[in-house]
């Protein structure tokens, strides 16, 4: 194949629906996951797990656990003191220990690990370990925390990373770990103006993103590197942060990650890396730690929330003021919760155009397992509140609801609560399209006797959390085929072939010469991580530079060897050069977005985000009037992705989030006793199966460019998530006048809810 | 209970390894998904543990097994077939082309397990309803929830699968 640079191909990579490059090793069970890896005189490590929520520990007894024939070590907190002196790692907060320090702060947290030849021996020394505990009170609640006696850890420990957590080091006898501020014109004046103020308070559970493949770690102790086999989104962030507790340079830690099975944001930071790290140095042999499905519910959940929203209306539907409250549960340990506090915490009133707006927003810590990002950042939980809230105030003033979304929705250009102007941001359209595609303006038909029928439609936006580094490489060799290094880990989202699709389209060539390298940190240079759908828009554009980059140095070669690039074919261009097929040429590409921090106190700031992820959705049930039972018959899911690198896995992506989304919806909670999670396991709590996709599923990205994107494009990740919830929620409402405000709906609380109506309530 | 050593009890078993004869031995505590990557095979992945994921299918003579739940021993002597048996002229079967060609998976973890499924549907039922699509694969998850696209995939194979 003679590839002529910028020729042979240009415009048929980007924006087509080619099929996935790792497809094959896929369907035939070849693709490679940590889940796979066995190294020579690997040790299989077991974790004891604290069964108090929160205690002081008096004494750990492993005499049993040793006895066991097959038994070869067991380690708890003073042994990783030996090596690691402050063994405190996290994102936000060096809050959380690599195992229990003196004090468990959830049921779940790791006490021991126990190491054997055989896993079902480390397993079974690991439940022969007795521990002895202190209970000490505890809170579970995250409105309660605020005021709370029982406070979770004593000092607060930002890790310095994020300018505005550094007053917060230090600070004692708290549970809030950070306390975000928004503040834009003056809301109390308004309300007072107001013809009418609404006020309600929404929630929502614990859920958790529960991967197939479940966490899962390899370390290995090679005389020169610690090299760290793991199912992790950020391998960066992983060799910055294992570097930083041994106190060794970055190129000690190697950290490889192949394909994961799934992560949803799970596997985001660090997770089980500290721990296998640690063990494998002491032990000085290869130690795998893969946890199985149970062990997942206790290591990382999203946050249960607490939403109050007040607003000041005009009568004719105009929202003029609106003060937003939100209450982040955030268990034992901050993962990157104090981040969604803020960077989501911002688009707390939705997107709309309101003068006054004020927002509290509080990370708070409780001994529950730990919240972090999950699949939103925080924007499910919002959207959820805002758009019912909408609902709600439409019902009050006899308003339709796709009208007073068109009355108030942020137009282009206008500014967003914290000052930005809206960019890119196809809000209008998004809502417009969906009603089109619900038919809203006909009239519907709402059913009869004792199955009612009802509609809802709900939007949300979110912004992209900033600002984020990406760095690429892109590698043509001598045949002109090329090699693309980048850190971004493909978790099921299509990013190989998404990367694949950038770098031939910069370059011209086919996508089939392109293959694309996963992170490896030896091999492939820094990415801030795989998270909040950021891939698309930054990790498309390093990899767009770093192509480029190429392509004007093989300009230049071809130039300075006499040659057209416009003419020559590639390879002819190298063997001109060195005489036979051999050399490469490297092009380097990174990419910041621009940014502006917000002003302490009022959050306000020209350039909060580099673009703005829009999401909505319509639902159409049936709700039995008899039983409560109720069911989805259709979704309709809009997002603006700007332009879809790859229009197939754009609506894989849609399709895929908003199902995950419905079992949020319906059947997915966490259910606490004393802090002890009472259904953690796939056979009490139920994820979406099969049969749970709606009869009718409509997914649609509109037609849109981001101008600031890689060729028009930006991130999709999450987008089908946002309009979910508040919608089946108002399709209920709409059916049969029950407004649910607690999270998951189910047939119970509607069925509570008529029998409330019909003046004859069941008891609690 | 503690003085039980885990590793003593092992049986010596001959079966059928995707049209191969093989010999291992199976420890009597060990689930076949084990005995599997003791030959190397690792598309059978054991995930929930309890037989509700789907995740670790493997077809045990003709019939497709939940390989966390099946003990190791009990394949001595069986037909067992799993994700990695190679196909006509070392390619992909219908059901793993059409996989391919909707997009029916994302991650990939959970994908062996369907496409095992849906050639049992398809040699049972060649031209299967809605209905039937989703009674066969209501026993395997799919996280990222491909479900839509997994239910293309099967009417596009049972339309290659006819020719």
């Amino acid at each position: 194949m003679a590839t002529i640079l910028g020729k042979s191909n240009s415009g048929s990579a980007f924006g087509q629906s080619l099929p996935r490059v790792e497809g094959r090793a896929k369907v035939t069970g070849r693709a490679e996951y940590v889940h796979n890896l066995r190294l020579p005189g690997m040790l299989y490590g077991k974790i004891h797990r604290s069964t108090a929520a929160h205690a002081r520990i008096n004494s750990i007894d492993v005499t049993a656990a040793a006895e066991l024939p097959g038994f070869y070590a067991v380690y708890t907190a003073s042994d990783i003191r030996k090596l690691i002196p402050e063994p405190y790692y996290g994102p936000a907060f060096h809050d959380q220990p690599v195992l229990a320090i003196d004090k468990v702060h959830y049921v779940g947290e790791p006490v021991a690990l126990v190491l054997a030849e055989d896993v079902h021996v480390a397993e079974a020394a690991a439940q022969l370990i007795a521990v002895d505990y202190e209970e000490l009170p505890a809170v579970f609640d995250e409105v309660e925390a605020m005021t709370s006696q029982a406070v979770v850890h004593e000092t607060l420990k930002p890790a310095g990373t994020f300018p505005d957590l550094k007053h917060l080091k230090g600070k004692r006898d708290t549970n809030v770990a950070l306390d975000f501020h928004l503040r834009r014109g003056d809301v109390q004046k308004a309300f007072a103006e107001a013809d009418h103020v609404f006020e309600h308070t929404f929630k929502t559970q614990q859920v958790l993103h529960l991967p197939l493949e479940p966490f899962v770690t390899v370390a290995d102790p090679t005389p020169n590197q610690l090299v760290i086999h793991t199912a992790s989104q950020s391998p960066s962030f992983v060799r910055i942060e294992i570097a930083r507790l041994l106190g060794w340079p970055e190129t000690r830690v190697r950290v490889k990650v192949p394909y994961l099975g799934g992560g949803f944001g799970a596997k985001l930071y660090i997770k089980l890396e500290a721990l296998v790290a640690a063990a494998a140095l002491i032990a000085g042999r290869p130690v795998k730690i893969a946890l199985t499905m149970d062990e997942q519910f206790y290591t990382l959940t999203k946050h249960a929330t607490t939403l109050r929203i007040k607003s000041g209306v005009n009568k004719d539907g105009k929202i003029i003021a609106r003060e937003c409250e939100a209450w982040w549960n955030g268990g034992a340990y901050a993962d990157i919760g104090p981040r969604i506090t803020q960077k989501s915490g911002f688009t707390a009133p939705g997107p709309y155009d309101i003068d006054h707006v004020a927002i509290d927003s509080y990370a708070l810590y409780t001994n529950l397992t730990p919240a972090g990002a999950l699949r939103g950042f925080g924007i499910p939980q919002l959207v959820w509140a805002y758009e019912s809230h909408t609902d709600m105030i439409a019902k009050a003033l006899n308003i339709d609801p796709l009208a007073i979304r068109r009355k108030n929705i942020l137009r282009e250009g206008r500014p967003q609560a914290t000052g930005t102007p809206m960019r890119d941001a196809g809000i209008d359209k998004v809502l417009e399209r969906l009603a089109q595609r619900m038919q809203w303006e006909k009239p519907f038909d709402k059913g009869s006797g004792t199955i009612r029928r009802g509609r809802g439609i709900a939007i949300g936006f979110k912004a992209s959390i900033s600002p984020t580094t990406s760095v690429a490489i892109v590698n043509v060799s001598a045949d002109g085929s090329c090699i693309v290094y980048c850190s971004t880990v493909d978790m099921g989202q299509g990013s190989d072939t998404a990367m694949a699709q950038f770098a031939a389209e910069a370059l011209g060539i086919p996508v089939e010469s392109v293959s694309v390298v996963h992170p490896d940190t030896d091999v492939t240079p820094y990415d801030m991580a795989t998270l909040g759908s950021r891939s698309t828009y930054h990790m498309g554009h390093a990899v767009k530079n770093a192509a480029e980059d190429a392509r004007d140095k093989l300009l230049q070669l071809a130039k300075d060897v006499g040659l057209s690039a416009e003419t020559t074919p590639i390879p002819d261009i190298f063997r001109k050069k060195y005489g036979m097929q051999a050399g490469n040429i490297v092009g380097v590409g990174s990419f910041i977005p621009p940014y502006t921090p917000p002003e302490p106190g009022t959050g306000q700031t020209p350039d909060a985000t580099p673009f703005w992820m829009i999401g909505a959705t319509g639902a159409e049930v049936e709700v039995d009037t008899e039983t409560g039972e109720f069911k989805v018959t259709r979704l309709v899911n809009l997002v603006d992705v700007g332009r879809p690198v790859n229009p197939a896995i754009v609506e894989t992506q849609i399709s895929g989030a908003t199902i995950m989304q419905l079992g949020f919806t319906l059947s997915e909670c966490m259910n606490f006793d004393a802090g002890q999670c009472t259904n953690a396991s796939l056979a009490d709590y139920r994820i979406p199966g099969i049969r749970d996709v709606p009869p009718v599923m409509e997914n649609e990205a509109v037609d849109m460019v981001q101008q600031t994107g890689p060729f028009g494009a930006k991130g999709v990740g999450e987008s089908g998530t946002f309009g979910v919830s508040p919608a089946i929620a108002s399709a209920i409402d709409d059916a049969v006048s029950v407004r649910l405000t607690s999270l998951p709906l189910t047939a119970e609380a509607v069925y509570r809810g008529l029998r409330a109506q019909a003046g004859k309530p069941l008891e609690d | 209970m503690a003085k039980t050593n885990l590793s003593a009890t092992h049986r010596n078993i001959a079966f059928t390894l995707n049209g191969r004869p093989v010999t291992a031995q199976a420890g009597n505590h060990q689930n076949l998904v084990e005995l599997l990557q003791g030959q190397g095979l690792f598309g059978a992945r054991e995930s929930c543990a309890q037989g509700l994921c789907g995740c670790c299918t493997v077809i045990v003579n003709g019939a497709a097994v939940s390989g966390c739940l099946t003990m190791a021993t009990l394949v001595d002597g069986a037909d067992v077939r799993t994700i990695e048996e190679p196909q006509a002229d070392g390619g992909l079967d219908a059901v793993q082309q059409a996989f391919i060609e909707t997009g029916a998976f994302q991650c990939g973890f959970c994908t062996p397990g369907f496409i095992l499924m849906t050639r049992q549907l398809l040699d049972e039922h060649p031209a299967p309803t809605e209905e039937q699509i989703r009674h066969y694969l209501s026993g395997n998850l799919c996280r990222c929830a491909a479900y839509t696209e997994i239910i293309k995939a099967v009417k596009l194979a049972a339309k290659k699968r006819k020719g």
